[in-house]
């Protein structure tokens, strides 16, 4: 069958009785590296638009009450009268720009995407375990997706709880927002389900011979263990969802207190519900959620940096455990989100606790992937430059995490600003730019044709930059005590006063950060058809993907590799070659 | 193009990827009615009151619904003996016969629904009656799923079993395996709503 | 199939039998047991263990959990931990709680 992207003329022609159709080919394909490309294109599109709520957002709060520029004349008067966003509006593009980049961005790009594509490549499998579960999990996503953006359409617009959807705010809100929210949900969380049974039965059962598990990638291991989260944490929410729905739907009472007052009048429930489990419910995914968003990051980041210092990773045994360490600690911490709700300070102390332990795992893979860059021939590649980027951002996504995981000094940053730093750290500059330096990294893989490196390294730079521009103001507005979700960016606070001015360096860096992006598109579409031809083992290096041509075939391989070594052999000392191959025999 | 491990198993795991996938799956299963059965021992235990099964249900027809549901896992898993022992004829019949089973479960919880809504006992009148309705809800939309396979392998399905009886049989086990978790599900809800 | 494997079939045959009696043993119990209304805690673990008896031999005779393969044991223990969590943690954060809850 003819090989998705760039494949040549003679081949298709030779399969043109066996040759799927146009719908079953770019639509429906069962190939996991056409899935594998779906989901990354939707998946930056949704990047992008969510990207975009926020540059809107960051106007209102840099100029509150003004007339947003060159767009304010599109939003509807029932969102900006005159181009002036009312707080409605605001809270819709802060509860769905949460919403986009977490569940429709970063984790289909990271799973869906960088997932789908390389894992059955560096496992030496012909394709994923269950291909047809594969297409339904991306339909399920894109489904997913449209329903949570069609709600911006609908009477009342989209969903305004935050991304958290707290009750029983969320329950009582006007319009059908939340409603769509919620079942867009169920149809996000199917697909991650279906996914995460996939992926766990290609890393089992379809390593290749010879692949041990100690000789798989780490990307590999990172996206074993994300898969696991995702398929245990998971549930609880979609159950979470479901009592959600029938409290706004059907007037049930799971999360709506007794004697609950709304403008003036009581509300007309049976009561007796508790807005507490809620939290205890999302928070039991969302919590392992964040380790799903980094771990994928990371696996990247391992490849990049063990191909770009020339060397092995330094302590991938220890990584390997920690990841699977951090996996399993991920689902002991969730109510360090919840320590303002009034739990009783021996819960308090056991989450705290667990959350403490749970930084051990981070920083020893942390360290370890700063120690494999010591005594390494480092080349500064575009894919490179993201990764060692990455490294000291996320050091500080994680160090700032630190006093929030302490029950006593999270009291006064809960809710403000330092919050949405920190966690901004560690996804923003933390995992985008992992995922970016996948994107310049296996690029070659997926299209046979590498980036343009000029574009690739302006878009770093002028991401790096703008994007701390964004992110370092926060902390110290949080820690000045602005509070998180504020329409009018603090104004009202006195005792903000001093920190306000911040929301225009925020708000100049992020539109900033959003001019660089242009490079990275205008690179990646162009690309495709107009780079540098690749098709082989353009970065010299081991791991199994690169051990067929670029992009791979239907199938992957021509016939299955067997493993014969780890997958880091490079510089091996006493070896005349720079790297050896995972499916190249030991010497006779 | 062929996947390895449909069918035969993995030396090293013993598994095939089906088998693997549906055990992957029943934990997430596992997770989800774990939730909600968590929702709902947080719910009573925080209640002012909260009235005791047997007094808002009807224990007469749960006990006789758990006496048709377990034994539409028996023969369910006879199904699958049959299969194993080469006997397809049998087999069909087991697998109809679970299918009869699960629909009959079902028209009784229909049965016992429209008493309750007639009663003007709808979800939204009780803490109780939400919980009750949600869980016993969920676990009905997992046994029409279960339906709706095993009337598959039993009916369109079935033609596997001439082309490649083994990659039939496992189907079949598998379905199985799902069948038995619905069922194991309805033993601990049974009691939980019914007879506390 | 081989003759011993027929042989095999039967032994599994008495044992589904077997565990259909038991089932419908404990649940005679179980529903006996609710009619005397017995304080709460002790009415709540007495239909606990009766249930988790009934789902063990479930599990163990027609699922085939009995002689089934470490991988699926490893996946099982590690989603017991995580439901043990879910239940039970969310409850000892409200009894903890202080005010009104």
């Amino acid at each position: 069958m003819a090989s998705p992207g760039t494949a040549p003329a003679a081949a298709a022609h030779h399969h043109r009785d066996d040759e799927p159709g146009f719908l079953r080919k770019y639509f429906f394909s069962l190939d996991h590296k056409w899935i594998g490309i779906q989901y990354t294109v939707t998946s930056l599109v949704f990047l992008l638009l969510g990207f975009t709520l926020m540059m809107i957002m960051r106007w209102q709060l840099a100029y509150p009450g003004q007339p947003v520029p060159l767009i304010g004349g599109l939003l509807s008067a029932a969102n900006a009268p005159g181009g002036i966003m009312l707080p409605e509006f605001y809270n819709q593009l802060g509860a769905m720009h949460g919403t986009i980049m977490v569940f429709l961005g970063v984790v289909p790009l990271s799973v869906g995407g960088f997932g789908n594509f390389v894992v059955p490549l560096q496992v030496g499998a012909p394709d994923m375990a269950f291909p047809r579960l594969n297409m339904m999990s991306y339909w399920a996503y894109f489904a997913g997706g449209v329903i949570m953006l069609t709600s911006f359409f609908i009477p009342g617009g989209a969903a305004n709880s935050g991304w958290t959807s707290y009750a029983p705010l969320s329950v009582i809100a006007v319009g059908g927002g939340q409603t769509f929210w919620l079942v867009g949900m169920i149809f996000l969380i199917t697909s991650s389900l279906l996914g995460s049974v996939n992926f766990i039965v290609t890393i089992v059962q379809l390593r290749a011979p010879g692949l041990t598990w100690m000789r798989l990638p780490f990307f590999v291991w990172a996206q074993l263990v994300t898969s696991f989260l995702l398929l245990l944490a998971f549930p609880p929410l979609e159950a979470a969802g479901v009592l959600q729905l029938m409290d706004r739907v059907a007037g049930t009472s799971f999360f709506m207190p007794s004697g609950l007052v709304v403008g003036n009048r009581p509300v007309a429930v049976s009561g007796g519900g508790s807005p507490i489990l809620w939290q205890h419910l999302f928070w039991f995914l969302a919590h392992p959620e964040v380790y799903v968003l980094i771990l994928p990051a990371l696996g990247i980041v391992a490849e990049v940096v063990a191909n770009n210092t020339r060397k092995p990773l330094w302590g991938y045994k220890p990584m390997v455990y920690s990841a699977i360490f951090l996996g399993f600690m991920s689902f002991l911490v969730w109510a360090h989100h919840m320590f303002l709700t009034g739990m009783g300070t021996t819960i308090s102390a056991f989450f705290q606790t667990t959350t403490m332990i749970i930084s051990i795992p981070s920083v020893i893979i942390l360290s370890s992937l700063f120690l494999s860059l010591y005594g390494g021939a480092i080349r500064y590649t575009t894919p490179m430059l993201f990764a060692l980027a990455f490294l000291p951002m996320f050091g500080i996504g994680g160090l700032t995490g630190l006093p929030l995981g302490l029950a006593s000094s999270d009291i006064p940053l809960h809710d403000t600003y330092y919050v949405i730093g920190h966690f901004h750290y560690v996804v923003a500059p933390g995992t985008i730019f992992a995922l970016f330096a996948g994107i310049y990294f296996w690029f070659p893989k997926a299209t046979g044709r590498r980036m343009n490196d000029l574009l690739g390294k302006i878009h770093f730079w002028g991401s790096f930059i703008t994007i701390n521009g964004v992110f370092m103001p926060m902390f110290i507005q949080g820690l000045a005590g602005m509070n998180r979700r504020l329409y009018d960016g603090g104004m009202t606070y006195a005792g903000l006063a001093d920190v306000l001015r911040w929301n225009t360096v925020i708000a100049y860096s992020a539109w900033a950060l959003g001019f660089f992006q242009i490079f990275f598109i205008i690179n990646f579409f162009w690309s495709i058809r107009g780079g540098r031809a690749a098709t082989g083992n353009v970065w010299s290096a081991t791991t199994l993907e690169w051990a067929t041509p670029s992009p791979p075939p239907h199938g992957n391989f021509a016939a299955l590799p067997t493993v014969y070594r780890g997958p880091y052999e490079y510089s091996v000392p006493g070896s005349d070659v720079d790297f050896v191959p995972q499916n190249q025999p030991a010497e006779a | 193009m062929q996947i390895p491990y449909t069918v035969e198993v993995r030396p090293d795991t013993g598994l095939s990827n089906a088998k693997l996938g549906i055990w992957l799956f029943l934990a997430s299963e596992v997770m989800l009615f774990g939730a909600l059965f968590s929702s709902y021992v947080l719910l009573r235990v925080s209640a002012p009151q909260w009235p005791h099964g047997y007094e808002e249900l009807s224990v007469p027809l749960a006990t006789f619904n758990t006496i048709i549901l377990i034994s539409s896992s028996v023969t369910m898993v006879m199904s699958w003996a049959q299969l194993k022992l080469k006997r397809p004829v049998p087999a069909r019949m087991y697998l109809w016969s679970t299918v009869a089973l699960a629909l009959l479960f079902l028209v009784v919880k229909l049965y016992e629904y429209s008493h309750h809504f007639a009663l003007g006992e709808y979800p939204r009148a009780s803490t109780f009656l939400a919980i009750y309705f949600t869980l016993t809800g969920l676990h009905g939309l997992h046994v029409i799923g279960g339906i709706a396979v095993n009337g598959y392998l039993a009916g369109p399905g079935a033609a596997m079993w001439r082309s490649d009886p083994e990659r039939y049989t496992n189907r079949v086990e598998v379905a199985g395996l799902y069948w038995h978790f619905v069922d194991l599900v309805w033993i601990f809800l049974f009691p939980a709503l019914y007879l506390l | 199939m081989s003759g011993s494997g027929h042989d095999h079939m039967r032994h599994h045959l008495k044992a589904y039998v077997g565990v259909f009696v038991a089932l419908m043993a404990c649940t005679v119990i179980t529903v006996g047991v609710s009619y005397v209304h017995l304080a709460a805690s002790l009415a709540v673990t007495v239909a606990m263990i009766v249930a988790t008896v009934k789902g063990s031999l479930v599990a163990a005779y027609f699922m085939h959990l009995k002689s089934e393969q470490p991988a699926i044991y490893w996946i099982l223990a590690l989603t017991a931990v995580f439901w043990v969590l879910v239940m039970f943690l969310p409850l000892l954060a409200y009894l903890g709680s202080t005010g009104v809850r």
